[in-house]
């Protein structure tokens, strides 16, 4: 006799179910996208950073009894004496009047001004040199000159970015608590909505474990489609506003958003930290269902303990 | 194999819902539990099945005091306890066939090493034709039908019966009957919870009857 392929315990999909899905799909998607703007903006901060300490400015102050250019010659030499330093670069008038430009305007002749002058050394961040030495170096041999290793600039800029990744920790933090809280309640809906079930299968003798793991398979199945669902919708979000990113180069619009978020590239941590979350999420949600399955047990088991709580149940 | 004495039970802090029940169930044994509506009939079957605790006294199932039993045991000690409510508690969105097979799942069995038995006890219950069926198209005696071979299937030494002629016509009634007896003299102890005197004049059984929470055994 034909005999119907056996079918879950719980029903595959119901309207509870079905909006669980739907609120972790929410909150996945909303975790992810927290994920991927917390790591853009660490992305573009270590960025900047990185680019600022890879030089330094010597900083050559005019004076009376002073040859502006013998100075810069030698300060570029004793700063290329270090061991650590990869190239120096004095700046020349042009780039000197280019960078007062916005200050001074435009056809600026230097040698009517007190205009400082600068040297700019690139240095090996894997092997930088004594800072101190070479300040102090500078300083016996040329007076007029500064050492600029822009640590405070380095400084405000690794504030700054620690500052933006906790402030996003945090948000992802409150995200992913909003996430379990949501998930629990609406586990617990779904869970009452079934309990008959649970009952059903306490009376046919099922252990409290069988049936936890029943309803621990049927919140797996649901959390991973509706986290694989919310997670690819930010993976594919970013993807596109990368692309978009790309092929607007040096336009307005395009330059505006670089400017504010940094570029939207996530590389293969941040795909990698969507996944994460995607598993998380699922596996939050299946341990919530288990606990509320437990916690029904136990109240059936509790009824029978105190028959004064059973609520709704005939007496008669 | 099942022995309560005084035994009494309350829901919180209201009257005794049951008072000094002293009893036993044999092995093998046919009884009715009847009495108006309200004596206690469910309470009682639900104290039988290990659903509810008493509020004093002792029972003992299978020779085993139930207070000094840990919670984790209760399943296996169910498991020797088939029950049949009377609204059925079927589940809607499995087939017949997977209702009734839901006491095996449940212990972990491989369904290829109880298909052929949950065939051969649907048909034996007249249900051979509604395997594939699910309880929404099933009529009230056979949805009966069906909830008395789910608590049959795993071969229980008692089975507990809530009413179970309460929803079908007096020939569904009466065919029931010939299969909790036919059971019966296969060796299983039956106690069935009814107020249809029409249904207990046809056995000569033992009668157990509840009144305001006493109980009286006409044997």
């Amino acid at each position: 006799m034909h005999v119907r392929p056996t079918g879950p315990i719980l029903p595959p999909s119901n309207i509870q179910g079905n909006a669980l899905m739907v609120v972790i799909a929410i909150m996945a998607f909303l975790a992810c996208l927290t994920l991927g703007a917390v790591s853009m903006v660490r992305a573009t901060a270590t960025g900047w950073q990185s680019q600022i300490s890879r030089e330094i400015t010597i900083q050559i102050k005019p004076s009376d009894d002073l040859d502006m250019e013998e100075s810069l010659l030698r300060a570029k030499n004793l700063a290329l004496s270090f061991v650590g330093t990869k190239e120096g670069m004095i700046l020349d008038d042009s780039a000197t009047a280019r960078l007062l430009e916005p200050w001074l305007g435009r056809g600026l002749d230097l040698d009517e001004l007190p205009v400082p002058r600068l040297v700019v050394v690139t240095i090996d961040e894997q092997n930088p040199p004594d800072f101190e030495a070479m300040r102090d170096l500078l300083s016996k041999e040329i007076p007029q000159a500064l050492l600029d290793d822009h640590r405070t600039w380095v400084d405000r800029l690794v504030s700054m970015a620690s500052t933006t990744v906790w402030i996003g920790g945090g948000v992802l933090v409150l995200v992913f608590t909003a996430m379990v809280l949501t998930v629990i309640f609406a586990t617990r809906g779904v869970i009452s909505g079934n309990r008959h079930i649970v009952e059903v299968l306490h009376f046919v003798g099922a252990e409290g474990g069988f049936v936890a793991k029943e309803f621990q398979k049927h919140f797996l199945k649901i959390s991973l489609k509706g986290s694989a669902a919310g997670g690819t919708i930010a993976a594919v979000l970013f993807l596109i506003l990368g692309a978009w990113q790309a092929n607007a180069r040096a336009t307005p619009e395009s330059d505006q958003a670089t400017a504010l978020f940094g570029t939207f590239s996530l590389g293969v941590a941040g795909y990698l930290g969507i996944l994460a979350t995607m598993v998380v999420i699922a596996l939050l949600t299946t341990l919530t269902a288990r606990l509320t399955v437990m916690r029904t047990i136990d109240e059936i088991d509790l009824i029978r303990s105190d028959p004064g709580r059973s609520d709704g149940l005939p007496a008669s | 194999m099942i022995h309560f004495e005084n035994v009494g039970l309350r829901y919180g802090m209201g009257p005794e819902i049951l008072r000094d029940m002293t009893f036993d169930i044999p092995k093998r044994s046919f009884q009715f539990l009847t009495g108006p509506s309200g004596a206690g009939k469910t309470t009682l079957l639900r104290l039988l099945f290990m659903s509810l605790k008493p509020t004093r006294g002792l029972i003992r199932m299978f020779g085993r005091d139930l207070s000094q039993i840990p919670r984790g045991e209760l399943p296996m000690l169910r498991r020797r306890v088939g029950i049949v409510f009377q609204d059925f508690r079927l589940l809607d969105h499995l087939t017949t066939y997977e209702n009734v097979a839901l006491p095996l799942r449940v212990r972990g069995k491989d369904e290829g090493s109880y298909r052929n038995d949950v065939i051969e006890l649907l048909k034996w219950v007249g249900l051979g034709e509604r395997i594939n069926v699910l309880p929404a198209v099933l009529s009230g005696g056979e949805k009966q039908r069906a909830a008395i071979a789910r608590a049959l299937m795993d071969r229980p030494e008692i089975l507990l019966a809530d009413e179970p002629t309460g929803n079908v016509d007096p020939p569904m009634a009466q065919r029931l009957l010939n299969l909790f007896l036919e059971l019966n003299r296969l060796g299983t102890a039956v106690v069935i919870a009814t107020h249809d005197l029409g249904l207990m004049d046809q056995v000569n059984a033992r009668r157990m009857i509840l009144t305001d929470g006493r109980l009286d055994i006409y044997e």
